[in-house]
């Protein structure tokens, strides 16, 4: 059993997903906890479609499974796994949050109070919101 | 702090949404429930709104307009220097670093009801260009260390607090200047206030260096 971790999702995987560097995943998966889906023209989100190298496609497929860990290198994006490889978490790259910072669109979040119940930045649209961080460290 | 702000501003379509950059069980369900607010107090465990929006330190604050629209980036929230004069053992503070400490926190303040009041014709609200003149820059290092990050909470979650604390300590190394991970890590002791010797020779090493970003904000020392 592994877990991969994204920025907002968290998928349990199988056991023999895993090998070494690679992170195998059914489209349905890799869809589902990154937006990212095959398609004819490559590899996809949203608008942005990205080939897989001719003559590679090895390093990024097998069969219907795709490597995530491939992909995510091959986007740049950081990602990580535990020393036994039951844990991933796939980034987000430096300039993609530069990016997004200087669009002043304020990213949305949805994250739990004392209760469990989530609230999304979202829900204020129509405020002004004071986002601020505090800690009891 | 922002209790009194948030009923004096409410009726004026203002919120404040507190996020708790605290991954330890129990700590900050304490301290929300001695202070009973009643605008959205969130548990940010894995310090994702410090990756979204690069947080580093507490408090720490970002103003979003009704559009959704960040019309002041992550900036130190009305928190000034002065602890730093604070003595270590008695926990006083000179008198001018407290007033400088004080002046901080309202400017802040007025500046808040100054927005909510005036809106985009506040100074203090930035246009486009100056917002995204002091949008941060996270570097590739930042990107890595709140994936460590999240990595290292996770282990030490599901009972693997060696590994866990380890990518942890490559999250800081990758971002110093985030003293949100670095105290994360370090211990606190029963009070919740990092007032352990790692802590002040963290501080101290900054010599010069501001623990909170200097605010570019009319009044601000």
């Amino acid at each position: 059993m592994a877990i991969l971790m994204t920025e907002t999702t968290e998928t349990v995987l199988p056991d023999g997903r895993v090998e070494g560097e690679r992170l195998w995943l059914f489209p349905v998966e890799l869809e589902g906890a990154t937006g990212w889906s095959s398609r004819p023209e490559g590899l996809c989100r949203g608008s942005i479609c990205v080939p897989i190298p001719p003559g590679r496609e090895g390093e990024f497929l097998r069969g219907e499974l795709i490597d995530a860990a491939a992909l995510w290198r091959h986007l740049g994006q950081p990602l990580v796994h535990s020393a036994d490889g039951g844990a991933w978490v796939l980034g987000t790259a430096a300039a993609d949050r530069v990016a997004a910072l200087r669009t002043l669109e304020a990213p949305d979040f949805s994250l739990p109070d004392r209760t469990g119940r989530q609230h999304s930045l979202s829900e204020h649209r129509g405020k002004k919101v004071l986002l601020v961080s505090w800690a009891s460290w | 702090m922002w209790q009194a702000l948030y009923e004096e501003l409410k009726g004026h379509g203002f919120v404040v949404i507190a996020v708790a950059l605290d991954s330890r069980e129990g700590d900050p369900l304490a301290w929300i429930e001695a202070a009973a607010p009643s605008y959205p107090c969130l548990i940010d465990r894995d310090h994702r709104l410090a990756d979204l929006y690069h947080m580093v330190n507490v408090p720490q604050a970002v103003w979003i307009d009704e559009r959704g629209t960040i019309v002041r980036p992550t900036e130190p929230a009305g928190a000034y220097e002065g602890f730093r004069r604070m003595d270590r053992m008695t926990r006083e503070m000179p008198a001018d670093a407290a007033r400088l400490t004080a002046e901080a926190k309202t400017t802040y303040l007025n500046a808040i009801r100054d927005w909510v009041r005036r809106g985009q014709a506040s100074d203090h609200a930035l246009d486009a260009e100056r917002a995204r003149a002091r949008a941060p820059r996270p570097t590739e290092d930042v990107a890595r260390a709140h994936v460590f990050f999240r990595l290292g909470q996770h282990l030490i979650r599901h009972g693997q607090p060696e590994e866990g604390d380890r990518w942890l300590a490559e999250a800081s190394r990758l971002h110093p200047d985030s003293w949100a991970i670095w105290r994360q890590r370090a211990g606190v002791t029963e009070l919740g206030l990092a007032a352990q010797p790692d802590f002040w020779a963290r501080v101290d090493a900054l010599g010069e260096r501001r623990y909170y970003a200097p605010v570019d904000m009319k009044g601000m020392p």
